[in-house]
């Protein structure tokens, strides 16, 4: 029975058809809501504000964590609790950039040095932020240093065959202590406030409507191009073969392939693509500090794939944006619930709807027909 | 013939000194290191113990050293103290304590020394010598002001009368007050106390202290014979007059002396440091063991991961709260029934928990991990709800606080000592539940071969529920432990399920000795990093560790076979 | 104990570094001995328990060999030593003149020609039978040229080929995960034969097959031999009459007997293990 129902899906998944109208739906929203905040005036009840503009930013920089996440636990049976390290690493590369672009406009007004540095009574940048004044440096940093990260510690844990829970686990236990180091001011990112107070981005005013504009549309496309590039993966043969480590690990080491390496190139995939989520969301919230790590955030991003419904990429979408719409309504209309309600979900979801939101629309079509 | 006389008669008189003394003795001294707001009873006690002791042949010499006190000089005025002392007027006690308190008092017009005192919430003033009440209404006073050396000689003269004090406590730290001023005199009199001393740690005080006097000798033989006295003891005075007098020291023998007493005094001092970083190291560790111990039932006997289990501790320490609300007059008969409730609550709530949703995840832990997570959520938020996002502070019977003193530089809390000693209990508890027990026998069954043991009649399902609501109801007694270390709060959980997963993993899977031993070690390796390295630092150190450990040795200490050890 | 093993190579050089060791280079399998199997005096105890015991077996290039023994006499062990999922204590295994087994990692093994069939057939259950035979087919299996790999004519055809052998090409579509237990047997063996291994390592592969199957697939494992070298575990003796023709009695982690399947079953000793001691 569950086997049937995973088949179909995965049949309906892979087919044109459903790449089609997510492509089309995604272009829509990445040109509808930016025409409808320039076009219409304020007043105008389909005007779409700034606000609401960096909202749906922000979720589409999450269903690119979601994306993330799906690609390794959805089709390769690795659940990382740990991925929003890989989220706040990318962040906090393009908040290094955002924080070196302040110059003078600072407090302190030090050409040189962000104001924590100053505050800190340091008097010369720590070495491993020199070269954050360049755009391209921080956007290579936003891939590279999620992606050193993930192999260093992926090659340790598949190298010894560290699998299931207790690769969740030490994933969860990595980002706490990163999320403990990043708390240390020692450290030299900012400590417990985090770098914040941005101004400007290659040169555009970061409260400047146009560029939030801009903004939006690049994460939109982003996510359009992860999605894009996961499902191109996960078609090929390379796809088919995580999925066969994910359902038979030791099956494909006896048919010769080095199931090591190919979790190992997955994980540090998708820890890149999370850095890429992390650098769009830090500009658009403003903001990057420790709380990032924190194992809940991790967890949390994981039931949005499971919301959705894994291993279909689409899922991690909606789930992602769906969640994030729930949790804005109900932290401002019943802020008590929302825990609650994020409890609840995870338990219904897991006990009823094993195959995501996506799934149950699916068991709705294959009913009417 | 005269000789005896006289020495009856001098013993007659101690033993009136000391008669007196356990009147005023107990309280005064209590005053001469308490702040004001113990004032009040101590002056009412102090009144009473004046008017008893008056004896009127004696009041004019006592009155003639009194009344020049108020207008001396400061150096006078330690001249005139002396006297008090020497000759030991039954109230001169009380008009040094009062001087050094600021109390004393003379009156401007006929030149009285008075007693400032508190009564009923008024001010009043007693005669220093006859010990009456004096209407205050006629009074012009002014007080009799002190100085900083003469505060510090009267210290030590008021530690003059209590050497003789009936209670040992009281002349423990009249000689330890003494040990700042030993002079000649001070010295003899210590010499004398202590050829009829009979409190140990009271001749040893005294020994010590006069041994550092003798640091202070004119002769080289003697200074050694007091460097020689002083090895081995730990007090910070010895080791900084040790160091003084090799500042100042010039015969070879007592440096070579001296510099040995140090050094050994150093190496004491290290190893007992060592020691209390261990008992440190052992104390956490017992909490790690406690948190995880629950876990090691649930994750490592039925290979179920909880991510509620952080919760259930909470719910734990927060029935000791409730139960201490109810019982608000007995906080140590709360915190023993708070065991047994704890257990029940966090147990039926595991129960709960394992029959409302983990039952329908078996075999799927990733699965597992959400949903239980979700429950901590709702926990958590539940507590929120009921009990406010504040921290409560749950309070400690008097039995578990305070310090276990050993010597001078190391001392442990008794709530640590308790906790590490109950861990061992529920430790041995829970080992006796699943080696010597039915349940156990079953647990352990049914979770080497599921099938068999069905086939064999064994209920698996209750064995699971009641499996899984030991470990929870374990949990909330790990609760009850922490709710007398840290403040309980919602986020109490949080704080240990990453830390109790560690040490599971790290002791290996499905053995209880592993947790043990894993928790343990993991403790005393982080209270030894902390000092070298911060305490972020030290925990992140660990974390790290632990991570490559497991991916160096995935069973983790103490590998166990079976299904359990090879599943996930 | 692990980490310490580097340095331990490191220091004791009896060999030459495996950087420079052509065998572990390109593993290019050398049977100009006639011999492709060799273990020689392996041994593998699980806590106590001795699963091998000094165990010497050779196979030899093309031969075609039935191992037989009771439950316990190790045989499954012994195809683990062989396909690296357990390190033997003791002992040596080559594939060949040149390939150190007990040097090489599972994948390693595999693609260096020796295929698996297990006891109870895996196969991929949520990829289609077709997907199945195109993850086993032999090539390269670096990651890089997964992501780009395309099925050319060829080995469709290949695929193709092995789908009619195997009797599934009406269900090349189906999930393997759907598929009757015979019929993921034969997936199986259709696994085995894209690898196109020099040995085949064949675990029970008649259980829970039909009579005409089994037939079938004595048929097919005949055929092999001579091209490919034949390792077979069974416990069917009517199967193992059918096909064998040198047969090797396992006990206790030892070779008990060997030879033709009249003179291992005239063995007393076999007679004895077999059925007790009514000798």
């Amino acid at each position: 029975m569950t086997l049937q129902d995973h088949s179909a899906i995965s049949r309906v998944m892979r087919s044109d058809r459903g790449i089609k109208w997510f492509v089309g739906l995604l272009l829509a929203a990445a040109v509808l809501l930016p025409l409808g905040h320039l076009l219409f005036p304020p007043e105008s009840s389909l005007h779409v504000s700034t606000y609401t503009l960096g909202l749906v930013g922000k979720y589409m920089t999450y269903a690119l964590l979601a994306v993330s996440i799906d690609l390794i636990w959805g089709y390769c049976g690795i659940l990382s609790l740990g991925h929003t390290a890989f989220f706040a690493l990318g962040g906090y590369a393009m908040g290094m950039y955002l924080m070196r672009q302040i110059g003078t406009r600072g407090v302190y007004g030090d050409p040189l040095l962000p104001d924590f540095m100053v505050f800190l009574n340091w008097d010369s940048l720590p070495w491993y932020w020199h070269g954050f004044d360049m755009f391209w440096f921080a956007a290579v940093m936003v891939v590279l240093a999620p992606g050193l990260l993930a192999l260093v510690f992926g090659w340790f844990a598949f190298q010894s065959r560290v699998v299931g829970v207790y690769f969740s686990i030490i994933t969860q236990a990595l980002t706490f202590a990163l999320l403990l180091a990043f708390f240390r001011n020692e450290m030299g990112f900012g400590g417990n406030n985090g770098l914040t107070d941005f101004k400007e981005l290659l040169g555009f005013d970061l409260q400047a409507s146009s560029t939030r504009v801009g903004l939006y549309v690049t994460s939109a496309l982003a996510l359009l191009a992860g999605v894009l590039v996961c499902r191109w993966i996960v078609a090929s043969r390379f796809g088919r073969i995580i999925a066969a480590i994910r359902d038979s690990e030791s099956r494909t080491r006896f048919i010769g392939y080095r199931v090591e390496h190919y979790k190992l190139w997955l994980f540090c995939f998708s820890a890149m693509l999370a850095g890429i989520a992390g650098a769009l969301y830090v500009p658009q919230v403003g903001i990057i500090n420790p709380g990032e790590f924190a194992p809940i955030n991790s967890i949390e991003a994981v039931v949005w794939v499971a919301v959705g419904g894994r291993g279909t990429l689409y899922g991690a979408v909606v789930g992602a944006i769906l969640v994030n719409y729930a949790k804005s309504y109900f932290t401002m209309a019943w802020p008590e619930a929302w825990l609650y309600a994020l409890g609840v979900l995870f338990v219904l979801v897991t006990l009823f709807l094993p195959k995501g939101v996506l799934g149950l629309v699916q068991r709705f079509k294959r009913a009417e027909s | 013939m005269r000789q005896l006389l006289e020495e009856v008669s001098a013993k007659v008189c101690r033993l009136l000194m000391l008669l007196s003394m356990l009147f005023v003795g107990v309280v005064a001294c209590q005053s001469l290191h308490a702040s004001t707001q113990d004032y009040e009873s101590s002056s009412d006690a102090e009144e009473v113990a004046i008017e008893a002791l008056a004896p009127a042949d004696e009041n004019e010499s006592f009155n003639n050293a009194l009344s020049e006190l108020a207008t001396a000089s400061f150096s006078k005025k330690q001249t005139i103290t002396s006297e008090l002392v020497a000759k030991r007027y039954p109230g001169s006690r009380s008009v040094l304590v009062a001087l050094l308190e600021n109390q004393l008092y003379a009156d401007k017009l006929s030149g009285k020394v008075l007693i400032l005192a508190e009564k009923d919430g008024e001010k009043v003033y007693y005669d220093a010598i006859s010990g009456e009440l004096i209407s205050d209404s006629v009074l012009d006073t002014k007080r009799i002001t002190t100085n900083n050396s003469l505060r510090k000689k009267l210290r030590g003269d008021i530690a003059i009368f209590d050497l003789n004090s009936d209670d040992r406590n009281v002349r423990l730290a009249a000689v330890q007050q003494l040990r700042e001023v030993v002079d000649q005199n001070v010295a003899v009199m210590l010499r004398e106390q202590r050829s009829i001393e009979q409190d140990d740690d009271v001749a040893e005080e005294i020994r010590v202290t006069l041994a550092i006097f003798d640091l202070g000798s004119e002769d080289p033989a003697v200074r050694l014979a007091a460097v020689d006295e002083l090895d081995g003891e730990l007090g910070n005075d010895v080791f900084n007059q040790i160091s003084a007098l090799l500042q100042s020291e010039e015969n070879r023998e007592v440096i070579k002396a001296a510099e040995a007493a140090i050094k050994r005094i150093e190496g004491k001092r290290d190893f007992y440091s060592l020691l209390e970083t261990a008992f440190f190291g052992l104390s956490f560790g017992s909490v790690l063991v406690l948190a995880a111990i629950g876990l090691a039932i649930t994750f490592g006997v039925m290979g179920v991961i909880n991510m509620a289990h952080g919760e259930l501790i909470m719910l734990g320490a927060y029935t000791t709260f409730v139960m201490q609300q109810l019982l608000p007059n007995h906080i140590g008969l709360s915190i023993v029934l708070s065991i047994p409730a704890a257990f029940l609550v966090s147990g039926l709530v595991g129960i709960a928990i394992e029959r409302g949703i983990v039952r329908f995840l078996y075999g799927r832990p990733l699965e597992t991990l959400l949903a239980t997570f979700g429950v901590s959520l709702i926990l958590q938020q539940l507590v929120r709800t009921i009990f406010s996002p504040l921290n409560r502070s749950v309070q400690t019977p008097e039995m578990m606080s305070g310090l276990l003193r050993f010597n001078e530089v190391f001392a442990v809390t008794y709530n640590r000592l308790y906790i590490l000693i109950f861990t061992f209990i529920v430790f041995a508890g829970l080992w006796l539940i699943l080696n010597k027990t039915s349940l156990g026998l079953k647990v352990r069954a049914v979770s080497q071969n599921r099938q068999m043991a069905r086939a064999m009649g064994v209920r698996t399902a209750r064995v699971d529920a009641l499996t899984f609501g030991l470990g929870s109801g374990v949990a909330g007694i790990a609760g009850v432990a922490l709710s007398q270390l840290t403040n309980v709060g919602p986020n109490l959980g949080q704080a240990y399920i990453i830390d109790s997963f560690m040490v599971v993993v790290f002791g290996g899977v499905g053995n209880l000795w592993g947790t043990l031993v894993g928790g343990m070690t993991l403790g005393v390796a982080t209270k030894f990093l902390e000092p070298h390295v911060g305490a972020v630092v030290a925990k992140i150190i660990m974390l790290v560790f632990i991570i490559l450990f497991i991916q160096r040795r995935k069973q983790g200490l103490f590998p166990q076979k079976g299904r359990a050890a090879s599943g996930a | 104990m692990s980490m310490l093993k580097p340095l331990r190579d490191f220091t004791e050089r009896d060999r030459v570094f495996d950087m420079v060791n052509p065998a572990l280079r390109s593993p290019k399998l050398d049977v100009s001995h006639g011999t492709v199997l060799y273990l020689e005096d392996i041994s593998v105890s699980f806590d106590g328990f001795r699963a091998l015991n000094d165990l010497t077996l050779y196979i030899q290039a093309g031969e075609l060999r039935c191992i037989i023994g009771p439950n316990g006499a190790g045989k499954t062990t012994m195809m683990d030593v062989i396909t690296g999922k357990t390190r033997p204590d003791s002992g040596s295994a080559f594939f060949g003149q040149t390939i150190d087994l007990l040097r090489l990692s599972e994948p390693d093994i595999a693609q260096a020609g020796i295929g698996r069939k297990f006891q109870s057939p895996t196969v991929f259950e949520q990829h289609t039978v077709f997907e199945n035979l195109e993850l086993s087919m032999a090539g390269p299996r670096g990651v890089w040229a997964m992501l780009y790999a395309k099925l050319n004519a060829e080995q469709r055809k290949k695929i193709d080929s092995v789908l009619e052998l195997t009797g599934l090409q009406d269900l090349r579509f189906s999930l393997a995960g759907s598929l009757s237990h015979g019929q993921k047997q034969w997936l199986e063996i259709g696994m085995l034969l894209m690898q196109e291994p020099a040995l085949l390592l064949v675990d029970e592969p008649v259980a829970g097959m039909t009579p005409q199957e089994t037939e079938r697939t004595a048929e097919l494992l005949v055929s092999l031999a001579g091209e490919r070298s034949v390792v077979v575990v069974e416990h069917d003796m009517e199967f193992v009459r059918s096909i064998a023709r040198t047969v090797t009695v396992l006990h206790e982690g030892s070779v008990l007997a060997e030879g033709t399947m009249d003179q291992v079953q005239s063995n007393p000793k076999v007679v004895e293990v077999y059925l007790g001691e009514q000798v």
